[in-house]
């Protein structure tokens, strides 16, 4: 139990097509680890190859040290959901989640023992004789979540294990996943294109975009710290504006948006740690709800050009010079502009992101 | 564990080669011997006969059978083309007529004739053809039975000659378009038609402009396997004494001794049906009709003036007659007593003997328990190699998979009568293939012409049902641990079970009831069912041979209701 798992270095090419390109990463032991990003950026293809199912073109895969790059998927002990399940529909709930243990040459007793233990575990003790097209899709989803785990598998990877649920019962599953990983403490790796499972579940995720690794940080470093446009604009809502250096002082870099425009960042604030130097064109990226209203520094003005009330935010498209900008004003009952009303807005400085391209 | 040395795994040989990309050429190189043993190589030696004479290679045989100086043979590929020709023609008159009719009208016993209408392909071709020639045949009983009504000189009509050939052709052969033409009229998406009414199209234009077009590609397909069918078809020219056809013509050949003439002449037989394969496979990549709004299907129109009604009841009836004729007039003869029936419409005498004798007159029970020993070896056969090669073809990726697909379809679309002649070309002398042995005139080569010809059964309908299964299920028991031939035992083969029994019992009843193959290979220890029915008709015994007629009906009828309850009707993928 509890394995760490290494990607050296690994690519995989379908023949001359990239699937993906030089990962390189360290799940630690224990860890909740997501691979996000859009669909056919590579995801499932580096599951795979933990999995068993591809061979790396390049790179080698390690579990705790050991080089695992070739071996047969059978061997690797992992436990793994996949996208529609996969259950096997000749057989009933009970031989589906003691399909893995009779493998391993279980006695019936044992086997008996475990799979009751695991039908506890994901709530579905009732439902041992069942037929699996007898069940509804939450269910199967936990099936198969079932079959996964009770093999006690070193690691345990699930691709997209959600996107067949309606958005109730995605909610749900997503809790009882992230609890069930949290009470067994299993190497998780989990493949999604939704940002929130990814937001909410994950200890680190990696950010892929063309087979090519983004980023790879905490929830929270992607989201205040992305390295790049692709991230600030793929998790969560971004305004990403040109922008131009024209001052560094110390930690200050304050940078010229349009004609009169300025506002000022923290060099602490700029992707990946980088330096940047006076008369560099740069991008910065400023979330809406690190925007607010009324005066305060880096303050604008700007007038608004649409209105939508959500209920807990009053959200603005701005026109502030030639930039447009989203802005989300938290509902305190505070007074709702109109289309055509000029508004004030300030930016602290820790809401603005200085990154590269 | 040493700090930081990576340590790999240990594996032995196997699992290393497993691996290994060049592990799927292990797996398909035996398919690959045994296409080459029975197919290809008894085809190269029949081959080989028709250019090889005393003083080397010659295209004597070739000329002569093109030459002037005896027309017989052109002849034969004229009849043979004509007759196939019509036989499109009528068949798809025929079956796509009943087609529109069952599924787009509601009648008065519709029901019951959308059963019976599949009637045909529980007929094996040699009782087919018998119960027709005792139906129809010049002293058949319908054309009798006018005779002594209206009280004439002569039969006023019988069934002989091409003609003969052609009706029983449409008879047993309509179902091919009637079901294609079913499914694509039952998948045509209706919100097609609605819309073109909605832009003011009446009902002639959408039949010409919309559903027409649609169904094409249905008719096409069918167009090629009736005439390949057709091409290949012996019996019915053999008991309509039609001697210039292809298949006649290779038959006579080899009774006369004219080994190279047979080799020539099934050479380019095989030629023409395998053009003909290739042509229909290239066909069925392209055809695109689809369904796109699920579930509603066009509603039946009922009819609704009296008169109509009535007309469509008399017609329905007597459908439901001319459909259940055949089998009706096979077991009334079957309780015939033997000899008895001379110049009368129908026999005289009854018995319960024939029935009796099948099962306890140890004579008349050895062909049939000849041919079911042969036929159970041979459905074996296919099902280790079916099962193996769907798998493959499904699921692995190779180089020479279109290769291994046509080479699968090939024994399917040569004639019976093609198959045995290469057969003797390739096993009358000892080989590497045959182990050493002489087939010819024993058990075994019976058994290996059943192999051989429905080699594609079970492949069918296994990788069809193989492609219904998510591959991701198979994945998933590997990630559980389960080893390959672990999963493909408790998972693939319990999935794919459904296919591989609905192609095994269709083998299994084919090889009981073949005859074209047989009629030229059996030895008389070894003699068929098929071939005892067509002995026993030349001995003037009808009775026997209705009631093995009779019992080959009840299995094929057992074996298309069984597999039809456990494919839930999509055991059709199979024909
Ligand atoms: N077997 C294959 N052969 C060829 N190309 C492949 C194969 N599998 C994946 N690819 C390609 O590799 C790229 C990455 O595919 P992958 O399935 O890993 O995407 P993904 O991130 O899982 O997307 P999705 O969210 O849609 O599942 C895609 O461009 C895809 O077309
Ligand atoms: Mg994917």
């Amino acid at each position: 139990m509890l394995k760490s798992v290494r990607l050296d270095h690994v690519s995989k090419m379908f023949g001359t097509a990239i699937g993906v390109e030089n990962v390189d990463i360290d799940v630690k032991p224990g860890e909740f680890f997501t691979f996000l990003g859009p669909s056919g950026c590579g995801k499932t293809t580096t599951l795979r190859m933990i999995a068993g199912f591809y061979y790396p073109s390049k790179g080698k895969i390690l579990f705790d040290n050991k080089d695992v790059t070739t071996l047969q998927p059978n061997k690797r002990n992992i436990g793994m959901v996949f996208q529609n399940y996969a259950l096997f529909p000749h057989m009933t709930v009970f031989e589906n989640i003691a399909f893995g243990l009779e493998v391993r040459k279980m006695t019936k007793a044992v086997i008996k023992e475990k799979v009751e233990r695991a039908q506890k575990l994901v709530h579905l003790e009732k439902y041992g004789t069942r037929k699996i097209n007898e069940l509804s899709g939450g269910q199967q989803q936990r099936v198969a979540l079932a079959r996964a785990l009770v093999i006690e598998p070193d690691i345990l990877l699930l691709d997209e294990p959600l996107s067949n649920l309606d958005a109730k019962l995605r909610e749900e599953t997503r809790l009882e996943i992230k609890r069930l990983q949290v009470e067994l403490g299993v190497t998780t790796i989990y493949v999604t294109h939704d940002q929130t499972e990814a937001m909410t579940m994950s200890d680190r995720i990696m950010v892929m975009k063309e087979g090519v690794v983004q980023q790879i940080g905490s929830p929270q470093e992607i989201y205040n710290q992305p390295t790049n446009h692709f991230v600030a604009s793929f998790i969560g809502e971004s305004n990403i504006l040109e922008a131009e250096v024209v001052e560094v002082k110390a930690d200050a870099v304050k940078v010229k948006l349009d004609e009169d425009i300025f506002v000022q960042g923290s060099m602490s604030q700029s992707a990946n740690g980088k330096k940047l130097a006076v008369g560099e064109s740069i991008k910065v990226s400023i979330r809406p709800e690190a925007v607010f209203e009324g005066s305060g520094p880096n303050q604008v003005t700007g007038t608004i050009q649409f209105v939508e009330f959500t209920g807990v935010s009053i959200n603005y498209v701005v026109k502030v010079g030639s930039n447009i900008m989203k802005v989300m004003i938290i509902n305190k009952g505070n007074e709702i502009l109109k289309r055509g009303d000029s508004i004030t807005l300030h930016v602290p400085e820790k809401g603005i992101y200085l990154i590269g391209e | 564990m040493g700090a930081n040395q990576p340590t790999v795994v240990q594996e032995n040989w196997w699992a290393r080669l497993t691996r290994s990309k060049y592990f799927v050429y292990v797996l398909i190189s035996p398919l690959f011997l045994v296409l080459l043993a029975y197919v290809i190589y008894p085809f190269y030696q029949t081959f080989l006969q028709s250019v090889v004479g005393e003083e080397g290679a010659t295209l004597e045989n070739y000329q002569r059978f093109f030459g002037l100086t005896s027309t017989a043979n052109l002849e034969a590929l004229w009849t043979s083309v004509y007759i196939s020709v019509i036989s499109v023609i009528t068949c798809a008159i025929v079956g796509v007529t009943m087609a529109f009719l069952m599924e787009r009208y509601e009648f008065p016993g519709r029901k019951l004739l959308s059963v019976l209408i599949l009637v045909p392909m529980a007929l094996p071709p040699l009782v087919g053809v018998l119960s027709f020639t005792f139906l129809y045949g010049e002293s058949g009983i319908i054309p009798r039975a006018f005779q002594v009504l209206f009280d004439l000189e002569k039969v006023p009509f019988s069934l002989k000659g091409v003609m003969g050939v052609i009706v029983v052709h449409t008879f047993t052969m309509y179902t091919y378009f009637y079901l294609t033409a079913a499914a694509a009229i039952k998948g045509l998406d209706p919100s097609l038609e609605e819309a073109a009414t909605s832009l003011g199209s009446g009902r002639i234009r959408i039949w010409l402009k919309v559903i027409l077009p649609m169904l094409t590609p249905a008719l096409i397909a069918s167009s090629l396997l009736v005439f390949m069918i057709s091409m290949a078809s012996y019996t019915a020219p053999l008991m309509f004494g039609v001697e210039r056809t292809m298949t006649m013509q290779i038959y006579l050949s080899r009774t006369n001794g004219s080994l190279d003439m047979a080799a020539t002449q099934s050479t380019i037989l095989s030629i023409v049906s395998i053009s003909f394969l290739i042509l229909m496979r290239w066909y069925q990549g392209r055809r695109n009709y689809q369904n796109q709004s699920k579930g509603i299907s066009v509603h039946r129109t009922e009819l609704r003036s009296q008169f109509a009604k009535y007309m469509s009841m008399v017609l329905s009836f007597i459908g439901v007659i001319i459909l259940m004729l055949p089998i009706l007039v096979l077991v009334l003869i079957s309780f015939s007593v033997d000899g008895e029936w001379t110049v009368q419409v129908i026999p005289t005498a009854y018995t319960l003997q024939h029935y009796i004798d099948l099962f306890t007159d140890e004579r008349t029970w050895r062909p049939i328990w000849n041919s079911l020993q042969m036929s159970f070896v041979a459905t074996a056969g296919n099902i280790l190699f079916g099962v193996a090669a769907a798998y493959a073809m499904v699921r692995t990726k190779f180089k020479g998979k279109a290769l291994l697909d046509i080479l699968i379809m090939v024994p399917w679309a040569l004639p019976g009568t093609v198959v045995a002649v290469n057969l003797i070309a390739a096993f009358s002398e000892p080989n590497v293939f045959s182990f050493n042995q002489v087939l010819i005139g024993t058990f075994w080569i019976l058994p290996l012409a059943y192999f051989v010809r429905h080699l594609p059964l079970i492949f069918r309908s296994t990788s069809a049902a193989l492609m219904q299964m998510d591959e991701s299920v198979e994945e998933a028991a590997r990630s559980l641990g389960a080893n390959w031939w672990y999963s493909f035992r408790r998972v693939v083969v319990p999935m794919a079970f459904s296919g591989i029994l609905a192609g095994t019992l269709l083998a299994l009843v084919q090889g009981i009831g073949e005859f074209v193959a047989s009629i030229l290979i059996y030895s008389t220890s070894t003699m068929p069912l098929s071939v005892a029915i067509f002995q026993k008709m030349y001995a003037f015994q009808f009775g026997t041979a209705c009631a093995y007629g009779v019992l080959q009906i009840i299995l094929i009828i057992t074996v298309l209701f069984v597999s039809q309850k456990i494919t839930d009707g999509k055991a059709g993928s199979a024909i």
